[in-house]
């Protein structure tokens, strides 16, 4: 679904975001980005999400080299993504219904077709009372499944997720790894970047661990500290499930 | 059950026919746009106010020069004929002819003016009355001064004219239009200087407009970019800025037509009282269908131009961070 070929981001002021990155994420995997800020998790979504462009290397998604997708091809490009936000990006001065429904509005989706898509996405986040809201009056767990509901109702195949559960505390934060999950299980491809190893690891998904932009050497990391990391997750693991 | 519905949802997104989506999506937008406007009345109808009070002026300006056409059209009917007889028509000739010419019925009066007569006025009036006494014998014609009736209408008087002309007494027949023809002229001077700074307050109203758009746009920055986020084209986000130009420029083209209607509906009494005076029965023309439909049109056109301009130059500037 993802592959990154030798991929570096240059800023103009000098900084080297990713050096070199070459990973992969197979069909219907559910990965997650780990790393210091600044190791280049969200340069990377970034890339993929084309809000920026690689100085060199090949990001190519679902087949399609994201070199070729011209200026003008973003927008169409973008449909196919769905993207959650650590800030959920919600807009506030309309409902929770209208922001779910805003991606098929774009793409264009009949009217009574999408109230059905809304209202079956608000449905798998558990918000299907709270569609006539603002998007003030909800919690800060709700907002973000409502941005969930948005990233995931016009049924992307790839869902990518910058931090999602970074302003959340550990209960609404598993929960909303929940839903991922779920979606998970029909076939959706997820990367998620999020530095709750715990959290990810109670999960037990794929880690790709970011350093400086590169990729994490296995063996710089500490065998024991590891070990005991996986000790306690499981252990918690044990008492969620 | 969860499962169950994950699966539903995920069900290919189908679009329908893209002519109907197309059409009720700029429905929507269009009336969405009118929507947010509604949300800040006083300041969105400062904005039309503006917009109206330079469509006015033009506007009512032109109605004046059209007033001031029609008036001189029927000055210009109303002018009296000089009728010079050939030189050896006798003064009983010329009388008989002045009575024959007076019984016709695009014909008011006619005033028999003399060789002598006239040679004595000239005199009088021209300034030359040593060196004309001088001249051997009388070089004037005998003139009819032929006033037509109120009633003639442009195509009578041409009439009138050519038939005056083709009698075999008559040698020249000369209409005093010349003042007429100037007045003419400095109206349609006037009318094309009205054109110009008609389009001087045009693009003023572009400028007005765009400049709303731009704060607009700037205040929706966010939201812009969210959309943008999750894949709006630009046409799609430009959409409703086109269409807040556009109820700009409709609202200001009416509101204009208001202001003139007013304008002359406060003015139809004073006019009414100073054609009395006149006994004429003038009455102030309106602005007809097609001038109104114009009005519109024109603020329509410039609320669109304006807005256009506005976010092609800064809406490609909007792009998510």
């Amino acid at each position: 679904m993802i592959r990154l070929e030798g991929v570096t981001k240059r800023f103009p002021n000098g900084q080297e975001a990713l050096k070199g990155l070459t990973l992969s994420v197979d069909d219907g995997e559910m990965v997650f980005v780990t790393g210091h800020s600044g190791a280049g998790k969200s340069t990377l979504l970034r890339l993929i999400a084309l809000i920026e462009r690689p100085t060199s290397g090949q990001v190519i998604v679902d087949g399609q080299n994201t070199r070729q997708v011209s200026r003008r091809k973003i927008p169409a490009y973008r449909r196919q993504i769905g993207m959650v936000f650590q800030d959920h990006k919600l807009l506030y001065d309309r409902p929770v219904f209208d922001n779910v429904a805003l991606p098929l509005i774009i793409a264009g989706v009949g009217h009574r077709d999408a109230a059905r898509k809304v209202r079956a996405a608000l449905d798998q986040v558990g918000l299907l009372t709270k569609e006539r809201q603002f998007p003030e009056t909800l919690s800060s767990g709700e907002q973000q499944r409502v941005g969930i509901a948005r990233a995931i109702v016009s049924r992307p195949k790839l869902l990518i997720a910058d931090e999602p559960t970074g302003n959340l505390d550990p209960d609404l934060s598993l929960e909303v790894m929940r839903i991922f999950r779920r979606f998970n299980e029909v076939g959706v491809t997820l990367l998620i970047a999020s530095h709750d190893i715990a959290l990810i690891d109670q999960l037990g998904c794929r880690r790709i661990a970011l350093e400086d932009g590169t990729l994490q050497q296995q063996e710089d990391e500490d065998p024991v500290a590891e070990y005991v990391e996986r000790f306690e997750a499981e252990k918690e693991r044990e008492q969620w499930l | 059950m969860a499962l169950r519905q994950t699966s539903e949802a995920l069900a290919p997104v189908r679009a329908s026919s893209p002519l109907k989506i197309w059409a009720l999506r700029h429905v929507s937008t269009c009336i969405g746009a009118l929507g947010r406007l509604a949300k800040q009345p006083f300041a969105n109808f400062m904005t039309i106010l503006v917009i109206a009070v330079t469509l006015a002026v033009p506007a009512a300006m032109h109605l004046m020069i059209k007033n001031a056409q029609s008036i001189s059209g029927k000055l210009e009917n109303a002018l009296d004929f000089s009728v010079y007889l050939v030189a050896d028509t006798t003064i009983d000739e010329a009388k008989n002819l002045a009575n024959i010419i007076g019984q016709r019925a695009d014909v008011e009066s006619v005033v028999f003016v003399s060789a002598e007569e006239a040679l004595a006025q000239f005199k009088e009036h021209s300034g030359f009355g040593a060196a004309l006494d001088h001249l051997q014998g009388n070089p004037l014609p005998h003139t009819l001064v032929v006033r037509p009736s109120g009633a003639n209408t442009a195509q009578s008087m041409t009439l009138l004219n050519e038939e005056l002309s083709s009698l075999p007494e008559t040698d020249l027949v000369q209409v005093d239009t010349e003042w007429v023809q100037r007045f003419l002229a400095i109206l349609d001077m006037l009318q094309r200087a009205i054109l110009m700074g008609g389009i001087l307050l045009g693009v003023a109203i572009v400028v007005v407009i765009g400049n709303t758009i731009r704060l607009d746009i700037q205040n929706r920055r966010e939201e812009i970019e969210v959309t943008k986020l999750i894949g709006a084209t630009n046409a799609f986000v430009r959409r409703p800025f086109l269409y807040t130009g556009l109820w700009y420029g409709l609202g200001g083209g009416l509101l204009a037509l208001g202001l003139v209607a007013y304008g002359l509906y406060a003015l139809d009494e004073p006019i009414t009282r100073l054609a009395g005076l006149y006994n004429s029965s003038f009455r102030a023309l309106a602005l007809d269908l097609r001038e109104s439909l114009t009005i519109v049109g024109v603020g329509v056109l410039l609320g669109l131009t304006g807005s256009w301009i506005a976010a092609a130059r800064h809406m490609r500037r909007i792009e998510p961070r």
